[in-house]
């Protein structure tokens, strides 16, 4: 997928002139956020989970290697196998290889952003095999040749109207009168189309949750059952995760699912959460013939013992965007890349680099909303500015900025001088605004003045009235 | 029976460098308030800002040396004290991890960060103010700046403060823990998306139905004066201290009209 992440700026404004867009914004606004507040509020130990689950995935990542090696030997015992990827186009060539195989030409797949993030659609249809996305958000943004703009919500940046164009438009074998009206008519045509897909596929893709070192077990998450089909109905089934996907024991999973969905969605539980360990076993009235993990690290472990670290405990609940100003302001699609949001603005110049991704740890007010829903507390601000850090160290911001700051610093580390610019300037800035008490517009203020108004200096600056209120008081007092 | 000699706790003000720019009325309000409520307060001239513009930036040299500087300048009084939860922030939250590892810093931010605290929180858990001496009459709301919100735990105080002003009634702001789109440089880095930000607040302020909005951060309710003054808006603007104080002869923020 292309990255627009570079061009963040325009991307924004662009999404801010989109009526379309920031009608279907106002559902997230409104959607995600109370829906989580019931849930936490219904669960008393919400507060002690989030430690204890934090706990155990600081304890998978300082010993990583030996639970990934662990979780492999269970996937093998299974009757399954793990191939070891270490960039995307590693992955991307072991899941062609997989597919080739069995001479695949249609591959059915569950909602995944790791196969976002390896370009997994795009790389099928050059090889010529057909990637049928069967989540329903996932499948109507595939119909419209997008990319999904949140990560559990991928559709949430369109409304239903635009929803029931496209199914008309491609679904042009059905009933050109059929009433499309209510959401549910659309998920119950959308329903009837894939069932066919799903035993068409000859392999499934689906992403994973968890994958569990003492069973060997992956494990997903959904609401529609779409995951189960895939994973049962085809020959094979390719579960695609990250390194740091993996916990210790089932007994972990479950602890870290009683935060996710109610972080998510606000459910105690997503509607289907799904098992699964190896492939068909003799005697399974069901399930793929054969069982593959891809196993990716992409970057992750480059992050391992750095200040980005932290970020690798994320279970992609999507509570920091669900709560994000910025990303209710612009949608996902701004972010430029896989992952948006403050979870993106974190990870993706991890994964594509600072030089690229620099814009999203910058446009962030550091409201701090995003780090006070984490289920996995991850200190999103804190890591934002240790991006902000990495730039000013290479210098990557912007001359102007660095400029400003420069001349900025140089007097706040010299409080006599400061002081003296200060009184030089301010009560003379103060009389510019004639007693209106505001600018509507300033030169260097641009940025200020286009949108709002400046509100002026009172006079003088408030060490310059203490000193002669002080001055003023030890005369009375002689 | 012997005598003892009550001395008063003494706190240094960090007046913040907005106050002392923009909005000197609230640094009085802040002396004020302080003194009320049984302290001594000094102003040391030594201080500039708390450095957040800079290491917010990524600058973690200058902002190292200009904290150094804060603490130098304030670490001998018994509180420090300002009025603002983004800088208080800074200066208790954020100054320790600047030190990290530095044998000779680590226990003096410590022992200074420990004695941080933003004033309206400082007046209602520290001196337990329960006398606030001031009248306003008129319609207020409330919104919560993200720093003193969710880095101090500053929510109930404002509220309990400003139920004892004579006259004053307090009107809950819908999502007042929303940020207002200010975020320091953001708001002129990415003046598109902070303008949406701030506007969405200001129709919630607008539809509270309040005449005065008040806040404890100087930079957001700059942002949201300047917002509300270029919609047309009737509603005025303060920092709370004003109020609490009833130091409010002066016109709001952005002026009047």
């Amino acid at each position: 997928m292309q990255i627009t992440s570079p061009e963040f700026k325009s991307n924004s404004r662009a999404a801010l002139a989109d009526a379309q867009l920031q009608k279907a914004l106002s559902n997230v606004r409104s959607g995600f956020i109370d829906k989580r507040l019931k849930a936490v509020a219904d669960l008393p130990e919400f507060e002690r989970l989030r430690d204890s689950a934090k706990a155990i995935k600081d304890h998978v990542l300082s010993n990583l290697d030996l639970y990934l090696e662990a979780y492999e030997g269970k996937v093998l015992a299974a009757g399954g196998k793990v191939h070891w990827c270490q960039t995307a186009e590693d992955a991307r060539q072991a899941i062609l290889a997989i597919c080739r195989s069995v001479d695949a030409r249609v591959v059915t797949k569950g909602k995944s952003m790791i196969t976002e993030e390896i370009a997994l659609n795009e790389f099928f249809e050059k090889n010529g095999i057909a990637p049928v996305e069967t989540d329903l958000g996932e499948y109507i943004i595939q119909l419209r040749g997008e990319h999904p703009s949140h990560i559990i919500a991928p559709a949430v940046h369109l409304n239903k109207e635009q929803v029931e164009e496209d199914f008309r438009r491609v679904h042009d074998h059905l009933a050109p009168g059929r009433d499309l009206t209510e959401p549910e008519a659309l998920l119950n045509e959308a329903r009837r189309v894939l069932r066919s897909r799903y035993f068409e596929a000859d392999v499934g893709i689906t992403g994973a949750n968890f994958l569990v070192a003492e069973t060997g077990s992956s494990i997903i998450v959904t609401n529609e059952g779409n995951g189960d089909l895939t994973q049962i109905l085809p020959k094979v089934h390719i579960v695609v995760a990250s390194i740091e996907k993996v916990v210790p024991t089932l007994d972990d999973a479950a602890q870290i699912l009683r935060l996710l969905a109610r972080s998510a969605t606000g459910q105690d539980m997503s509607v289907y959460t799904t098992v699964s360990t190896g492939p068909r076993r003799p005697g399974d009235p069901d399930g793929p013939e054969e069982y593959h993990v891809i196993l990716l690290d992409n970057g992750r472990s480059a992050m391992l013992g750095t200040e980005f670290q932290d970020m690798l405990r994320c279970i992609r609940c999507g509570a920091c965007m669900n709560h994000c100003p910025v990303y209710h302001a612009v949608g996902g699609h701004a972010y430029g890349w896989v992952y948006p949001g403050p979870m993106g603005a974190v990870l993706t110049p991890s994964l594509i680099g600072v030089d690229k991704g620099g814009h999203l740890p910058n446009a962030s007010t550091f409201c701090g909303r995003c780090e006070s829903v984490c289920p996995m507390r991850i200190p999103l601000p804190k890591m934002m500015r240790h991006w902000r850090e990495r730039e000013f160290e290479r210098g990557l911001n912007p001359a102007v900025a660095r400029y400003g700051l420069k001349t900025w610093a140089f007097f706040a580390k010299r409080p006599r001088l400061y002081r003296f610019a200060a009184a030089m300037g301010i009560p003379a800035l103060g009389m510019f605004s004639f007693g209106k008490g505001r600018f509507s517009w300033l030169p260097f203020a641009g940025g200020w003045t286009r949108h709002r108004e400046l509100p002026a200096p009172e006079g003088r600056t408030f060490m310059q009235q203490l000193r002669e209120r002080d001055a003023v008081m030890k005369q009375a007092a002689r | 029976m012997t005598q003892q000699k009550v001395t008063k706790p003494r706190v240094g003000l960090f007046v913040t460098c907005l106050v002392d720019l923009f909005r000197p009325v609230v640094g009085f309000a802040a002396v004020k308030l302080i003194e009320d409520s049984g302290c001594t307060v000094d102003i040391p001239m030594a201080q500039t800002c708390c450095g957040q513009p800079a290491y917010n930036s990524g600058d973690r040299k200058d902002t190292r040396a200009i904290a150094q500087n804060t603490i130098e300048a304030f670490e001998e009084y018994d509180y420090i004290v300002a009025p603002s939860g983004s800088c208080a922030g800074m200066l208790k939250k954020h100054y320790p991890g600047l030190f990290k590892g530095d044998p000779a810093w680590e226990p003096r931010v410590a022992a200074f960060s420990a004695k941080v605290h933003e004033l309206v929180s400082f007046l209602a858990d520290v001196r337990g103010v329960s006398d606030i001496d001031a009248r306003l009459d008129g319609t207020v709301t409330y919104h919560d700046s993200c720093s003193g919100l969710r880095e101090l735990g500053i929510r109930a105080q404002p509220r309990a403060l400003l139920g004892q002003v004579d006259g004053l009634t307090l009107r809950e702001l819908p999502d007042s823990d929303v940020c207002c789109g200010f975020g320091g440089t953001f708001c002129v880095k990415y003046s598109d998306i902070s303008n949406a930000i701030v506007s969405e607040k200001t129709s919630k302020i607008e539809a509270s139905g309040a005449d005065l909005l008040l806040a404890g951060d100087l930079g957001c309710l700059m942002n949201m004066a300047g917002k509300l003054k270029r919609q047309g808006s009737s509603v005025e603007t303060r920092h709370v201290a004003e109020v609490l104080a009833g130091m409010t002869d002066q016109p709001p923020i952005g002026g009047r009209g």
